[in-house]
């Protein structure tokens, strides 16, 4: 607000008791970050014994050699990107010429057909039907299973849809006039002035991928496909109920604690490296979707 | 092409049987193009959402895999009425509702409280870092929220019985404590949504027409005041339509979570519907009743959006989609 010299002395008071408030709530947001990331670097004794805080006590980096010298942690790792990449790409490939289509006019029974997809934003088969079909198919334990099967749903879908059928019409009469088919107008015209609700949508697409794990563990039986986050699940598991191999942990200088930290990092570093290129796009995307959640 | 003739639809001719076929097979000659683009979308959600609903016909039958689907008798209302009976599944009815309406009580109110706070920070990069912080548990899996949750309740490595100890108190197991689950649950879907929800009242608070501020202004108005007085009640239309899309999605617990945390010992106040058809279905194998147990979420689902839904468009001009 412009009014910022106006402030009488009761506001100054006001501001400041807010910016010590968002503070506060900004640092419980961080701490278990910090949290996770000293335990990771701490001593498996002394992490064991619980004393770590905010910062690494006994400072090794023993947990993270254990982490990188597991073969499962590397192609769980690839396998993430494989997903998040293939996945948020063949979305792309299934959602943009749809959306495209939905929102054209001369499309006969277009109602019918955003019902049709819409309806299953209502009305969902659940967790079971889902399951036998996938195992009907065939596509159970598959890279190609786990892509295709998420790879659309009708808000993305929606989302785009209506922002192409804001775009005004006459930004594509020229290159219809040119001669252009559809394809090279969704191409060459649509897409360049879409970037904000593309980016939106790559963004949801890529943070669902890069997250999921809950189908890609009941889907998965291989070890070689699973991704990082069913593998740290694994090790959760595993490492907490194998007390014999806790205690072999111990002897080595890093701990269950110190261990599934380190694979929270790994897990959350290219989180951090990609956010702030994608953060610009929060608002924007999130007004494009403005209620229609 | 002229604009009019862009905007007009493709008027449905009301000719004889044969111009009408004669104007669909130009119709498809000239525009096959967006035909071929809708396919892939049309195939897949056959594929993966209306197929499954197809076979949402076992929750009625006596499923076996080794005749499918379509080939297993038919049973009726029985998986049902095993529901009905069984006290895990009503548990798991009054846990979703509990859990669903306790993050609604608490955690809805946390991101528009952000929101109204950060709309009076001034200080721009004190704005922006915090935003940055705040907006970034959003973007981070269920299985770090879980490990993190894991390792700081541990009752030997954890940080809180670290802290408990610091005032002389017995360290707890919390993760084996039925009481404790729906506060650590609730509390770790907080610290991860809040602040990222709150962005669409900062957009809300954005939209608010700035001449009410400069009137209030002259009026001698404070900014607390202004907070109460005109933020708040421009951004109400928002707020109940928030509202609304939580309880159209009440019965939308995260599951997965859940399922990364509870443990025997925490069924009592932790199983909730999709975690009993987890159980009951994927890893039990009782494919016939747990597809009852999701009919039956699907169906309440189904009614409380629909419902939702209505509402909002009786509230405001914007319905839900």
């Amino acid at each position: 607000m412009a009014n910022m010299n106006l402030y009488s002395r009761g506001d100054k008071v006001f501001v400041r008791l807010n910016m010590v408030l968002i503070t506060v709530f900004a640092l419980l947001t961080l701490y278990p970050f910090i949290y996770i990331a000293a335990v990771s670097f701490s001593n498996g004794s002394a992490a064991a014994a619980g004393t770590v805080f905010w910062r690494p006590i006994g400072l090794t980096i023993s947990a993270y050699d254990y982490v990188i010298s597991e073969p499962l942690f590397w192609s769980s790792y690839k396998n993430t990107f494989i997903y998040t990449f293939g996945g948020t790409f063949v979305s792309m490939l299934i959602i943009v010429p749809g959306a495209y289509a939905l929102s054209k006019q001369q499309l006969l029974g277009r109602r019918y057909f955003n019902l049709f997809v819409a309806f299953t934003m209502w009305f969902n088969a659940g967790l079971i039907p889902f399951f036998l079909n996938m195992r009907d198919l065939g596509l159970m334990d598959s890279y190609f299973g786990l892509i295709i099967a998420f790879a659309c749903n009708a808000f993305n879908i929606i989302l785009l849809r209506n922002f192409f059928e804001a775009i005004p019409k006459s930004f594509e009469e020229a290159a219809r006039m040119d001669g252009a088919n559809e394809f090279q107008v969704l191409w060459k015209v649509y897409l360049p002035l879409s970037k904000p609700a593309l980016a939106t949508i790559i963004l949801f697409c890529m943070v669902a991928r890069w997250n999921g794990f809950f189908w890609a563990m009941v889907l998965l039986k291989d070890e070689q496909k699973i991704p990082v986050q069913v593998y740290l699940r694994q090790v959760i598991a595993t490492l907490s109920d194998d007390e014999e191999f806790g205690q072999s942990l111990l002897n080595q200088g890093y701990s269950v604690e110190t261990v599934t930290a380190a694979i929270m990092v790994c897990s959350i570093i290219p989180v951090l490296i990609f956010y702030p290129f994608i953060q610009k796009y929060f608002n924007k995307g999130i007004m494009l979707g403005g209620v229609k959640e | 092409m002229s604009d009019l003739s862009e905007n007009i639809l493709p008027a449905a001719p009301k000719r004889t049987l044969g111009q009408r076929f004669t104007w669909l097979v130009d119709h498809f000659k000239r525009e096959w193009q967006i035909y071929v683009m809708l396919l892939p979308v049309i195939i897949w959600f056959v594929v993966f959402l209306y197929k499954p609903m197809y076979g949402l016909q076992v929750a009625f039958k006596d499923y076996s895999i080794f005749r499918g689907v379509a080939g297993s008798p038919w049973i009726g209302f029985e998986h049902f009425q095993t529901l009905i009976y069984s006290d895990q599944f009503g548990r798991a009815l009054k846990n979703t509702f509990m859990i669903s309406m306790l993050s609604l009580c608490f955690g809805f109110p946390v991101p528009i409280f952000l929101a109204l706070m950060f709309n009076e920070i001034t200080h721009h990069v004190f704005k922006r870092t915090a935003q940055t912080i705040v907006y970034l548990p959003h973007f981070i899996s269920t299985v770090i929220i879980a490990g993190i949750v894991i390792t700081a309740f541990s009752p030997s490595a954890g940080i809180v019985n670290m802290v408990l100890g610091w005032f002389g108190m017995e360290p707890i197991y919390f993760l084996i404590k039925p009481e404790w689950f729906r506060p650590i649950f609730i509390g770790s879907g907080i610290w991860q949504e809040a602040g990222f929800s709150s962005i669409v009242f900062l957009a809300a608070i954005a939209g608010v027409n700035p001449s009410l501020y400069e009137s209030a202004v002259i009026d001698g108005a404070s900014r607390w005041q202004m907070m109460w007085k005109i933020t708040l009640p421009s951004i109400l239309p928002t707020i109940i339509i928030m509202l609304i899309i939580r309880i159209g999605n009440l019965l939308e617990v995260g599951f997965e979570l859940i399922i990364l945390l509870y443990q025997p010992a925490t069924f009592a106040t932790a199983d909730v519907i999709n975690t009993f058809i987890y159980r009951q279905g994927i890893q039990g194998a009782q494919y016939d009743l747990a597809a009852a147990a999701g009919l039956f979420n699907a169906v309440i689902a189904f009614i409380l959006v629909m419902t939702a839904n209505t509402i909002a468009r009786r509230y405001s001009n914007t319905s839900l989609w």
